[in-house]
Order: C-alpha cells, then sequence, then structure tokens
C-alpha cells in the first residue's frame, strides 16, 4: 500500500506501540474469556466488579486530579436502587435493573459534583467525604435499603429475559462485558479531546481556564460520569452476589478503591484492574488465615509505603522501567 | 522376589483397610466433617463471638476426639467484617470448593442473614450463635439453618415482661433510627401495654450515636420510671455510660437494656451498670456444670465466655454426635436427627429444636450486680429467675416462617 | 411555663449547654486540624486516631502506672505529640514537596494501621474511664442536672482554644508560625528553622487532638473507632467555617454544637446528619467557608 511508504518514523513508532497495546488488550480479553474455568467464577466476578469501581475512581483521580473520598456512595446508589427494583419487581429483567441503578447513581453524581466542585485540593477530598457519610446515614434510615439487614436474595433475572443469569457461567460473561463496556467507554474518554482538556486542567488549571475552557464543566462532566460508573459496578455486584448492604456505604469503602487505584497505579488505564485484583485476592486470602485480624492495618501499611515510595503504583513502575531500559 | 512379595502383601493390606475406612465412612461425604467458622473476628462483635468462639468450636472438637467415627474433623474459620457480601462470599465459595459441611458462628444479622440464603440456594447447613435478629427464624426461615442462643424476642419480652411485674409501668424508649431498633420498640411497647404498663414517650436517635446526653435529658425530663433502650453494641453501651453521669438511676428512673451482653457489662464496669436488668441465654457461673466449662474456657481465653461462645459449643457437640449417630453429614438427615433430640448440656436447659429452626431453651433474667456484691472481676450478674423455654420465644402460632404449617 | 417552639424552656436551655460541650471538642479537633494545615497545608487524616490515642494513653496509664487524670492531662498530649513529631520527622517530611493530596492519604494509612492494631489488643466494647474523684456528681442549676465533668470539660476547651489563639496571634512563636504559612522559603531565609517549626507545628496539632482525647476518656467508652467517626464531622466543620483563621475554627466547632444540640430535640432523627446539611448549605452560599479564603 502506498501510504505504509510514506510513513515517518514516529509514526511508524507510533503504529507499533498501538499495535503492542492491542495485542496487550487482545491477550487480556483471551485471559478473561477462559478465567472462569481455571479460577473460582464468583471470585473473578467479585474481582472484575471492583476493578470497574476503580477504573471509575481513576477516571477522576488519574486523569481529572480529583480525589475523591465519597465514591462508595455511588457504588451504594447503584446497588441499593438496582436490588431494591429487582426485588420488589420480578418481572423486571436484569438489565433493566442496571440501567435504572446506574442512571440513579448518574443523578447522585450531578448532585455531589455540583457542590463539591465548588473547592478545590483537599477541601474537595472533604467534602465528598462529608457528602458520601451523610447518604451513609440516608441509607441506614430508609426502609427500602433494609437499614442494617440490608436486601437480600436479589433475584439474578433473565437477562434480556432469555439467558438465564442463575448459570454462573453466564452471569460471568455478562460481568466481563460490563466490564469491558466500562473499561472502553473509559479508554475512549481519556483519548477522547475531552480526555486532553481535562489532562491539561490536572496539570494547570489557571492555564486551562485562560485557554477559555469551562473547567468546571469539564470538571463536573468528568465527575457524574465516574459516579456514573462506580453505579454500574455496583448494581453489577449487587446482582452478582444477590445483595446490597451498608458495606458498599462506608467511608472505609471509598478509602479501598483509593487504595486499589494508588496500588496499581493512578492514572495508568490497566493499573486500577490490576489494583483491585490484588486488594480483593489479598483480603480473600488474609480473611482466611490467621492474619485475618489484620486486614485493615496491612492495607494501612500498604497505604503508606505506596505513597512514601510508590507512588506511581505498579503499572506506573513498570511503565517507567519499561521506558528507561528499552527506549 | 521377596521385595515384591511383601511390597505387594502390604500394599494389599493398605487397600483393604482403605476399603473398610470407606464404607464405614459412606456416607460422610469425602471422609472429613468440615466445620467452617464464620464471624467478625475484627469489628464491633469481636468480643461477643469472635475469636473466643472459634475457641470454643475446638474445644469442642477436641472434647469429641477430634474425628467421627475416623473421619477427621477439619475446622478452618474467616473473617466476615460485618460485611454481608463477605460472608456470603466466603460461604458461597466454602460450599463450592471446600465442601464444608457446617457453617457455625455467624454474628452480625445482616450477615447471617445473607449466608442463610446462601445455604439453602446450596443445600449448605450453618448453626446461628451470635445472630440478635429474631427474623432469623421468622420471615427468614429456611431449612438449612438453626438459630441455637438468644433473639430479640426473649431479651426483650422477657426484661420488659420482669420490670413491668416490678411496678415499672411508664416507659421511655430510647429507641435507635433503624429497622432494628423499631422492631424492638415495637415488641417492648407491645408487652409493657400487655402487662398493664404505658408507653408515654420517646425519642428515635440516629445510628450510630456518640452523645447520649442530650436523649438522656430528654427521658429526665419525661417522667418516666423505665427508660427502655431498644439499640444495641456501642449505642446501648454509650447510653448507660451517660445515664450514669447525669444520675439517672439516683434520680429514680431505671433502665431496662434490652441487648446487653457479658462483654458489654464487664467493659463497662459495674460502677455503671449496677442494678440494671438484663434477659441471658446462658451465665458462666448460673451453676457447677456451666461453671466448670467456663473455668476451662477461661484458662485457654483468658476472659469469660459470653452465651454466644458458650452455645457455639453446645450446638457444635450436638451437631458433631447427629452426625456420629446418622452416620451422614447429609443437611436434611443431620437436621432432623438434631432436632429429634433434646438438648441438656451445661448451656441449654429444657432446649429443643422447633420446626422454624429456633432452639427454645430456658431463659434467665439477670440483675448487674453492685461493685460492693460483687467479689472479682467475671462476677458480675445475679440470676433472677429462670423463663421456661416454650414462654420465652415467640409462640409458632405468631410465625411467619414458611416451614410451619399454620 | 415558658415554651419555645414547644419545648419548655428549661429542656431547651439544657440542650443548648449539653450542644456547646460537644461543640468544644468539635472545637479543639477543627483548631488542631487547622494548625496543621495552616503551615503543612495537609489535612490530617490521622487526627481522629490521635484523639483516640490520647483517651488510649490516658486509659493504660492509669492502669499499668498508675497515671491519674491529672497527670495525664498534661503527659498524654506531650507523648502524643512526641509521637506526632516522629511521625512528621520519619514520613510526612519525605513526601512534604509533592500535591498534598499524598499527605491526606498517608495519613489516612496511618489511622487505618493505628485503628486496626489497637482493636486487635483492646477489642472494640470500649473501656470505661472513671470520672475523677473532684468531678463526681454534679450540679442541680435548675433547668437540668449538669455533671460536673461536663462543666469542666467544656470550661478546659475553652481555655485550650483561646491559649492555642493567644499563642499563634500574640507572641513572637505565634509571628514565626503566622509567616512560614505565608512565605516558608522567606523565613528560612531569615535564619528561622522552618523544618522545626514544621515539626513543631504538627506535634502541637497532635498534641490538640491527644487533649481532647484525655477529654473525652471519662464521657464515652475508650474504644479504638471512637475517633473515625467524629472526624468525619470535624472535616465537615473545617469545611463549613474554612480552615483559614483559629478563631473561625473554634467559633464553627461551637457553633455546630449547638445546632447539633437543637436537633436532637426538634427533629432527633437528623441529628447526626444536620452539620452535613449546613455544609452542604454554605457549599451553595459561600463556597470558600463561613471564614476561609480559598485556598
Amino acid at each position: 500500500m502506498a501510504t505504509t511508504q510514506t510513513l515517518t518514523p514516529s509514526m511508524k513508532r507510533e503504529r507499533r506501540a498501538n499495535l503492542r497495546r492491542n495485542a496487550f488488550y487482545l491477550a487480556l480479553i483471551v485471559i478473561g474469556l477462559v478465567a472462569p474455568f481455571a479460577a473460582y467464577p464468583v471470585f473473578l466476578m467479585k474481582m472484575l466488579c471492583f476493578a470497574l469501581f476503580a477504573c471509575a475512581f481513576n477516571l477522576l483521580l488519574g486523569y481529572a486530579g480529583l480525589l475523591s473520598f465519597g465514591h462508595a456512595a455511588f457504588l451504594a446508589t447503584g446497588g441499593y436502587v438496582t436490588g431494591y427494583l429487582l426485588s420488589s419487581y420480578p418481572t423486571l429483567t436484569p438489565e433493566l435493573g442496571i440501567l435504572v441503578g446506574t442512571a440513579a447513581a448518574v443523578l447522585l453524581g450531578a448532585v455531589f459534583g455540583a457542590l463539591s466542585i465548588r473547592r478545590q485540593g483537599i477541601y474537595f477530598a472533604m467534602v465528598t467525604l462529608a457528602l458520601a457519610q451523610l447518604v451513609f446515614f440516608f441509607y441506614i434510615q430508609v426502609p427500602f435499603t433494609g437499614g442494617e439487614d440490608g436486601l437480600h436474595g436479589v433475584p439474578r433475572g433473565h437477562l434480556f429475559g432469555v439467558i438465564d443469569l442463575n448459570n454462573s457461567l453466564a452471569m460471568y460473561y455478562f460481568v466481563f462485558a460490563v466490564f469491558l463496556f466500562g473499561f472502553a467507554l473509559i479508554q475512549r474518554t481519556v483519548h477522547s479531546p475531552f480526555g486532553q482538556v481535562l489532562k491539561a486542567i490536572r496539570e494547570n488549571e489557571p492555564r486551562a481556564v485562560s485557554l477559555g475552557y469551562n473547567v468546571e464543566a469539564y470538571k463536573l462532566v468528568a465527575f457524574i460520569l465516574s459516579a456514573g460508573l462506580a453505579g454500574l459496578a455496583g448494581s453489577t455486584k449487587t446482582i452478582v452476589f444477590q445483595l446490597a448492604s451498608l458495606t458498599d456505604a462506608h467511608w472505609h469503602m471509598s478509602g479501598e478503591v483509593i487504595l486499589m487505584t494508588l496500588l496499581g497505579g493512578v492514572g495508568t488505564l490497566f493499573g486500577p484492574v490490576l489494583g483491585a485484583g490484588m486488594v480483593v485476592g489479598l483480603q480473600h486470602l488474609l480473611s482466611q488465615s490467621p492474619l485475618g485480624n489484620w486486614v485493615s492495618p496491612i492495607l494501612g501499611l500498604i497505604f503508606v509505603v505506596c505513597v512514601l515510595s510508590f507512588r506511581s503504583g505498579i503499572v506506573g513502575e513498570a511503565i517507567k522501567m519499561y521506558r528507561k531500559n528499552f527506549k | 522376589m521377596t521385595f515384591i512379595k511383601k511390597t505387594l502383601a502390604s500394599s494389599i493390606a493398605i487397600a483393604a483397610t482403605a476399603a473398610m475406612a470407606t464404607t464405614a465412612q459412606a456416607e460422610i461425604s469425602d471422609g472429613e466433617v468440615r466445620i467452617g467458622y464464620l464471624a467478625d473476628m475484627s469489628g464491633t462483635y469481636r468480643d461477643l463471638a469472635g475469636p473466643g468462639g472459634l475457641e470454643a468450636l475446638q474445644m469442642a472438637v477436641e472434647d469429641f476426639g477430634g474425628s467421627v467415627d475416623g473421619a477427621p474433623i477439619e475446622v478452618f474459620s474467616a473473617d466476615d467484617s460485618n460485611s454481608a457480601d463477605v460472608g456470603a462470599n466466603t460461604v458461597r465459595e466454602w460450599v463450592d470448593q471446600r465442601n464444608v459441611d457446617l457453617v457455625a458462628g455467624m454474628v452480625a444479622s445482616s450477615v447471617t442473614i445473607a449466608v442463610t440464603k446462601v445455604l439453602e440456594d446450596n443445600d449448605g447447613f450453618g448453626i446461628v450463635s451470635g445472630s440478635a435478629a429474631s427474623s432469623i427464624t421468622n420471615e427468614h426461615c429456611t431449612p438449612n439453618h438453626i438459630h441455637w442462643v438468644y433473639d430479640t424476642y426473649p431479651l426483650a419480652n422477657g426484661t420488659a415482661r420482669a420490670v413491668v411485674e416490678q411496678g415499672g409501668d411508664t416507659w421511655f424508649m430510647l429507641t435507635a433510627d433503624y429497622a432494628f431498633g423499631h422492631a424492638l420498640e415495637g415488641d417492648v411497647t407491645k408487652v409493657v401495654e400487655e402487662n398493664g404498663g404505658e408507653v408515654i414517650g420517646g425519642v428515635r436517635h440516629p445510628f450510630p450515636t456518640n452523645d447520649f446526653s442530650s436523649y438522656i435529658l430528654q427521658a429526665q425530663g419525661s417522667g418516666a420510671e423505665i427508660i427502655g433502650l431498644a439499640n444495641a453494641g456501642a449505642d446501648t453501651v454509650n447510653a448507660i455510660n451517660t445515664a450514669s453521669q447525669f444520675g439517672v438511676v439516683e434520680a429514680g428512673q431505671q433502665l431496662a437494656g434490652l441487648l446487653v451482653f457479658l462483654n458489654d457489662v464487664h467493659a463497662m464496669g459495674l460502677e455503671t451498670t449496677q442494678g440494671l436488668l438484663l434477659t441471658t441465654g446462658w451465665y458462666w457461673n448460673m451453676d457447677d456444670q456451666a461453671r466448670e466449662w467456663a473455668e476451662r474456657y477461661y484458662e485457654r481465653v483468658g476472659s469469660m465466655p459470653t452465651m454466644v461462645q458458650a452455645g457455639i459449643y453446645s450446638s457444635t457437640m450436638h451437631y458433631l454426635q447427629a452426625v456420629e449417630a446418622t452416620g451422614s453429614d447429609d443437611t436434611q438427615t443431620v437436621r432432623e436427627y438434631m432436632m429429634k433430640q433434646p438438648i441438656h448440656d451445661f448451656f441449654a436447659r429444657n432446649g429443643r429444636i422447633r420446626e422454624d429452626g429456633r432452639m427454645v431453651h430456658d431463659m434467665y433474667l439477670a440483675r448487674v450486680k453492685s461493685p460492693e456484691e460483687s467479689t472479682h472481676e467475671w462476677d458480675l450478674y445475679e440470676i433472677l429467675t429462670s423463663i421456661p423455654a416454650e414462654e420465652a420465644y415467640r409462640p409458632l402460632a405468631e410465625s411467619q416462617c414458611d416451614l410451619v404449617q399454620n | 411555663m415558658t415554651m419555645i417552639f414547644g419545648v419548655p424552656l428549661a429542656v431547651f436551655m439544657g440542650q443548648l449547654l449539653l450542644g456547646l460541650i460537644n461543640g468544644a471538642f468539635y472545637a479543639l479537633l477543627s483548631l488542631g486540624l487547622a494548625v496543621i494545615f495552616g503551615l503543612l497545608k495537609i489535612v490530617n487524616f490521622a487526627h481522629g486516631a490521635m484523639y483516640m490515642l490520647g483517651a488510649f494513653t490516658t486509659l493504660l496509664g492509669m492502669q499499668y502506672l498508675g497515671i491519674n487524670y491529672w497527670a495525664a492531662l498534661l503527659l498524654t498530649p506531650v507523648v502524643v505529640g512526641l509521637g506526632g513529631m516522629l511521625i512528621e520527622r520519619v514520613l510526612l517530611r519525605r513526601i512534604a514537596h509533592l500535591d498534598h493530596l499524598y499527605g491526606l492519604l498517608l495519613t489516612f494509612g496511618l489511622a487505618l494501621i493505628f485503628e486496626g492494631s489497637l482493636i486487635n489488643f483492646f477489642g472494640v466494647s470500649g473501656a470505661r474511664y472513671p470520672t475523677p474523684e473532684i468531678f463526681q456528681g454534679g450540679f442541680q442549676l435548675g433547668f437540668m442536672f449538669l455533671p460536673k465533668y461536663r462543666a469542666w470539660v467544656l470550661l478546659a476547651a475553652i481555655v485550650v482554644c483561646f491559649a492555642t489563639w493567644f499563642i499563634i496571634e500574640r507572641t513572637r512563636l505565634g509571628a514565626y508560625l503566622r509567616a512560614g504559612t505565608e512565605n516558608p522559603s522567606l523565613m528560612q531565609a531569615f535564619g528561622v528553622n522552618v523544618p522545626l517549626l514544621v515539626t513543631l507545628t504538627y506535634g502541637f496539632g497532635v498534641a490538640l487532638a491527644a487533649f481532647a482525647g484525655v477529654l473525652a476518656a471519662p464521657l464515652y467508652p475508650v474504644s479504638p473507632t471512637m475517633g473515625s467517626n467524629l472526624l468525619i464531622v470535624v472535616f465537615a466543620v473545617v469545611v463549613i467555617g474554612g480552615m483559614g483563621s483559629i478563631l473561625g475554627a473554634v467559633v464553627t466547632g461551637l457553633a455546630m454544637g449547638l445546632i447539633e444540640g437543637l436537633t436532637k430535640v426538634y427533629y432527633p432523627e437528623a441529628a447526626n446528619t444536620v452539620i452535613f446539611l449546613v455544609m452542604i448549605l454554605v457549599l451553595l452560599l459561600r463556597p470558600a467557608g463561613l471564614f476561609g479564603k480559598e485556598a
């Protein structure tokens, strides 16, 4: 082809990088497809839900530079709304339940976002934390969440009225598809002009303002998108586990998702996935070992170590090392 | 040649023993009895069951001899962190991957309800020892679990009735503002009114609440004789502490704690809790049998057992005996046998398991001793009366459980 | 009887007083946060844990070393404050040049470590610290019975808050501190040992939290989780007041205590949430906070 011959070296490099990236994603998809035959599907589904949650969070922290300490509220909202709908209206199909749950998280995200982007940096973190705590207290008191007991026995139902999700393989592939959808959406967003502007705001907000960008609007859209995806993760999780509980709304959960992202690599696409896998896996391992009582201090220790000497996270450090040695 | 003969002979011998062993345990699935202990090991309910409960479970296994008919008993445990999804996932995995025969422990009601749903879907078996919610054997009952130690019904019922009978006619309810608190408040109000008392006021406090002074002040202002605490855990502890600071008891009002456990009283101290009336399923110093077991436990753990920890031992024993007697670890076979056998041990008196899965047994009305009456650190309760098993628990006639034919 | 919105005046007064006492804790804690934020520009997420450690040090000091309440009131803030200085020296200093969000994350990790570890040793039931002998009983104020100890808490908190304000606004040390907040490199050029100032400031902020912890020990069960939930409320208080001024932190803390106290009478269901609702209102009307200047 004629075009191939006119490529400049830098374009060639880019093309090679793209090829490598695509190969990497393809490999991951293949691994995702065969994984349920090698590992315990329920555990994998849990990992995927949290991976999506962490990716959603990372969109905000990694690409817009906003540290939200209240993302648990969106996870819980998605979960509760979906859980409540599917339990109360058994004829509803799961995908509709997820859709409404996600929409609820989007709405809540719009409210949170509108309030919290009025403050920056550390204040933003505290405002989101306080708002999420408000939501937590709200969910304890209102009857539809089942309060302390939570919602139980949420039916998985038939996807599109056809596919029986009680089959754990069918459930797994559905969750995998949801995850891929969320991941692809984030990937597209980050590489779109919108994502570029977000990064510009993160790097230098006054300059972005002076360039004429409506910074607040950009931040708000990013916040809502992130909240919606977190809600999607929560909705899906509720269908997998057939329950929704206050744990998802607690501030510990907001802390955990920060840790997942930080550990995997803030601002890398794949980092949060890896981080979520590691944190969920670690909790799983610890909870059944003699160290079971020490989960929270161990997570705290990882936090401290990450902040002190591992700020780019595993994926971030790996990329750095790769660039240093192979370029 | 001789070598080959010898090996051949010995391998035949081994095969023969193995074959015999397998026929003997034909019905114990994969030749092992596997017990998973699920509890809050690090959070709010740690002291009620927690690591001490696991120790009690292991005591039961050791006392039983470590095996049933030659099938070894394996015990593993996990922290549910008071989280329904962690608990449900752990048990789902135990059922799917480790073929667990019995899930024991279970404290936070939200976790228990989630876990019993998983057990029901997978034909597993669970004995709930730590949970308070009476709904576990009411609207949430399943054929796959038994509720052993206590629930809110006898606790609220026993305490409220005893208090009204002693002349505490007017009540002020301090209620935790969520489903659990509302249910408890409803139960108590009913009992108080049935026995001729009256609830003259109340306040619903958010859950959880750190500072109770404002509510205690409102309770003092109400002029009620009794302040009923329809809350649990840290909230109850906090409310009792605050009441003590405000001189509630000295001023002539009395507290009725509905969900107060030995570890709470121990933590708060007698100075604060003296005179408190409460209902308990068991007390370590209630008689020789109880004391003997409690002292063995004390040597291993370093604190006296709560009723939940004692109940874990008792229920595990009953379960293992059923496995031995039926030679099977199949859920329904074992459950049926357990239901037929009355329960009489250091823990339960006049105990039996009803068709809704509720193990009913005698309950006790206790009064917390004053510092002067107490002779040592764990000498905390005086048992006033016992409440017969059949009166203590929610009557089957009122049951909403599907397993009960009404 | 005089009624205020359907509540007898006596009850109303009592609730105001109790609200003020709770507000004293908010004031002490948000004051410490504000002092630390002033110079280090980080939000100390471990503040709740330091408050908790203050209460625990007091309790354990009594149980194992026989240290009485009065000694603890002096010693505990010093001990915990020294611990805080160590944390600043060894950990926080390494990330001082980075985005301040990392300071928040690091202290969050520390809070998890402290809280989680103590749970493993002491459980969560909470232990009781006896009310000091001379504060047994209370005053009959006519409209309410006020335990002596609560009166003391209010007094002690206000004195400490005022002393802090005085040190920062009226002394030479405070002048350095304020100057360091404005322009640390210039201060360094003038020969002031700014790193030392930072260490001392963090230690002092932590000591304030520990002091609140000592005051709280006889009031609430001493448990590893006593700090974390309180801290989130204090964060909301800080957002409402802004961390720009010392006086602002104290006034907002006391005011929020009063508002919470009144909510407990008129609509107790919202007592946990009212401060967050006020925060939302402030964000809508005056995003920088009541006393704040936007950072």
